[in-house]
């Protein structure tokens, strides 16, 4: 395997492909190479708010703010149901552009959108309601900054995904490949398993 | 068959912008972005040495006598932030850029633009830390490593204090570099010559890809503290208060979570060019290429697992010092095979002594040194002593300036005829190197003993006691200004009317040998083929099949 390999004369040909491939550079791969290596970087930020979160929760005594009982809990698990409900729909919009079937790619696309709004509308229906605030002790912070985080990264999926929908509108966009769509859907992915497991967290751990 | 491969039309149509102009805009070549990172961060490189002479004046006397004990508080903050995120890191990536491609037989980064922008964002932070100098309360104050409750307090009352000013140069520092290592962990995984295999990958790729690997896994920790501490600053959060619940430790954590493992991304490329440079002025193999490309990794999985030995005297509990004790230690293994191996290379070889030989030779002997007073922190006992004395500070200077600074200033030396055209003038080399090694031990080594006979560091007072062993850091320091004298005088005299540098003037084995000098845009007319291992070094094998081929007839 060494330093014979283009002694043989055999492998040239099969060498010069795989310059060609080279030269020609493989984008896409590359972009979703590149997208997966920074969402695994970008989930190290989130496991950092978890873990400190889960530190200052075992060893603060007086962990809710006075006044606060808890968290509600059904609103945001409907909530809940609908972020994860919208990972399988983007998944089958994703599908449908692969099939080349656009009108129910964008249907579906829509859809997805529309089913994070009503996630982060739901959330800030939630924020409105809560009794203590920002700078209400390590416990609201702690609160706002994950839940608020884990929001920014929804709306900038939401944002992705209406580039996306734009970008659709363009005759024949998508005919030569769409990494901007999977990387979007990813990315949607993404948002939701963090969404499960502050969900579990926050809501559930009480 | 192999001749039928050509650059596609559209690669040729743009004419890039040639001469100097093209260093000032947005240029997506990657060795014009590495040149770029070069000239940027030495520029700051000399505003924080500045401030450091600044404040080894101070320390000439016992007393605090020259400046005023906020500014000094200014000073070595900035001086720490400085030579960390502006001048390290930056130099390091910019030299990187300017090599990885070339090394692994590319005609670029895989992400061009992305490369631009997180270059872009360097001078952007690096004059948003300077622009702080000039706030009412004037920079942060609290250390490179901005602990709360000290980087907390807001004396001045004012909105933007030069905290929030630096958290958010950071912040923009940590965004660059998270760019910057998704391309390059692309550029290396994804587009490597043909031929190229993991094991052919010359040794400096093999660490640059292992830092780049600790930047993605350990950085988001320190964002996820800045922003934490943000908050805290500027909007009144409690997170690291402990009055209303919060946890400053938390911080340190966060903190020290990416800043250790930051020292091996600052450490690994410096690693990597002591096994690129010696091999070639050594003539012999690097010995142990495979053992040492795969300690590189190994630095990094245990880089991420040491962070608490800086904590030990953070109320942190007996088994978890244990541990971390046991784990530090654990780091001498991976470098000391790199030692070992850089050692091996050197006996017995026909050793030509040129300037980054030189440099690399002297940073080696003291990273040794400095590696073993690494392991003498690592001791628990030991780091109680000397916590917070000028041992640490003359322990991880002998890191940052007498192995990475060192190892950089061989790279520049070892690669500059290849990035400009021209040779640089090997007595001024010379020169610099002899000012640079002495002053380097002649500042850093009296801080050894200063710091364990218990001189607290950040301080700008000391006991009269200390007044010898700063006297003579002192001179190192100011020994060191000047050895950058000659080094600048070396470099721009060179680039402006230097002797014409042939393709290859040492001889080196590595594709980035085979190209012109300066390389064409595009590196390589065709791609190179590779056949062998690196460092074939007194064997006759070729590196590629395509030797002729690869530059323009």
């Amino acid at each position: 395997m060494d330093s014979s390999i283009t002694s043989e004369p055999s492998i040239q040909p099969v060498l010069a492909d795989v310059a060609h491939d080279h030269e020609t550079h493989d984008h896409a791969g590359n972009s979703m190479f590149g997208f997966i290596v920074f969402l695994l970087s970008e989930s190290v930020i989130f496991l950092s708010f978890f873990a400190g979160y889960t530190m200052i929760k075992l060893t603060t005594p007086d962990w809710l703010p006075p006044g606060v009982e808890g968290l509600e809990v059904s609103a945001p698990t409907i909530n809940t149901i609908v972020l994860v409900s919208s990972s399988f729909v983007i998944y089958f919009a994703e599908r449908a552009l692969k099939q080349n079937k656009l009108v129910q790619f964008r249907l579906l696309w829509l859809l997805t959108m529309a089913m994070g709004t009503y996630f982060l509308v739901g959330q800030v229906i939630e924020w409105r309601g809560l009794q203590f605030g920002l700078t209400t002790g390590i416990y609201g912070g702690l609160f706002y900054l994950l839940t608020g985080f884990h929001g920014l990264h929804v709306l900038i999926g939401i944002l992705l995904q209406g580039l996306m929908l734009g970008r659709s509108l363009i005759p024949n966009n998508y005919a030569n490949g769409h990494v901007g769509v999977d990387e979007t859907s990813l990315f949607w992915h993404f948002v939701d398993v963090i969404w499960i497991v502050l969900f579990c967290l926050i809501y559930l751990w009480q | 068959m192999i001749e039928s491969i050509s650059i596609a039309p559209e690669q040729l149509k743009h004419e890039p912008p040639t001469g100097w102009r093209r260093y000032f805009g947005f240029s997506t070549d990657h060795k014009v972005i590495g040149i770029q990172y070069l000239v940027t961060s030495f520029a700051f490189f000399l505003i924080g040495g500045l401030l450091s002479m600044v404040m080894r004046a101070e320390l000439i006397t016992p007393e605090s006598d020259l400046l005023d004990r906020s500014l000094y508080n200014s000073m070595f903050t900035m001086h720490g932030t400085i030579m960390i995120f502006l001048w390290i890191f930056p130099s390091l990536v910019g030299l990187a850029n300017y090599l990885v491609p070339l090394m692994i037989g590319a005609r670029d980064m895989a992400f061009p633009r992305l490369n631009a922008v997180a270059f872009w964002l360097v001078p952007v932070f690096g004059i948003l830390l300077m622009a702080s100098f000039f706030l009412p309360g004037g920079t942060a104050q609290a250390g490179w490593w901005s602990y709360p409750p000290v980087s907390t307090q807001n004396p001045t009352g004012n909105l933007i204090t030069g905290e929030a000013v630096w958290i958010l140069a950071i912040a923009i520092s940590g965004v660059s570099s998270i760019m910057g290592a998704v391309n390059f962990v692309t550029t290396i995984v994804r587009m490597r010559a043909p031929g190229m295999t993991y094991f052919r990958m010359p040794a400096y790729v093999w660490a640059v890809l292992s830092a780049q690997l600790i930047q993605l896994a350990a950085l988001p920790a320190l964002t996820a503290g800045a922003v934490m501490l943000l908050f805290d600053v500027v909007a009144g959060t409690a997170f690291f208060d402990p009055e209303r619940g919060g946890n400053p430790v938390l911080f340190q954590h966060f903190f020290w979570f990416y800043s250790h493992p930051a020292v091996y991304v600052m450490a690994l490329p410096a690693f990597g060019i002591f096994s690129e440079i010696l091999p070639v002025y050594a003539r012999k193999p690097l010995f142990g290429y495979k053992v040492v490309a795969v300690s590189s990794l190994l630095i990094s999985v245990v880089s991420v697992l040491v962070w608490v030995h800086h904590m030990y005297a953070s109320g942190t509990p007996g088994w978890m010092r244990m541990l971390f004790m046991f784990s530090t230690m654990l780091v001498a293994v991976p470098t000391g095979v790199k030692v070992f191996a850089w050692v091996a290379t050197v006996w017995r070889g026909k050793l030509r002594l040129d300037t980054p030989m030189l440099f690399c030779l002297g940073a080696i002997m003291m990273f040794v040194f400095a590696g073993i007073t690494g392991v003498m922190l690592a001791s628990v006992p030991v780091d109680i002593h000397v916590n917070n004395t000028y041992f640490v500070v003359g322990h991880f200077h002998y890191i940052v300036y007498g192995t990475i600074t060192m190892a950089m200033f061989a790279a520049l030396y070892h690669w500059f005829p290849k990035i400009t055209g021209r040779m640089y003038y090997e007595g001024l080399g010379k020169l610099h190197f002899v000012l640079a090694f002495v002053g380097t031990n002649l500042c850093f080594l009296p801080m050894h003993l200063a710091g364990l006979h218990g001189m607290v560091r950040r301080v700008s007072s000391y006991d009269p006691e200390f007044a010898f062993s700063n006297v003579l850091a002192s001179l190192g320091g100011f020994l060191l200004g000047m050895s950058t004298l000659p080094f600048i005088l070396n470099m721009v005299g060179a680039w402006v009317q230097g002797k014409q540098a042939p393709d290859n003037p040492w001889r080196a084995i590595g594709l980035e040998w085979m190209v012109s000098s300066p390389p064409p845009v595009e590196n390589f007319e065709e791609l190179p083929i590779v056949v062998s291992g690196p460092y074939g070094y007194g064997k006759s094998e070729p590196l590629v099949s395509n030797e002729a081929a690869l530059k323009p007839h």
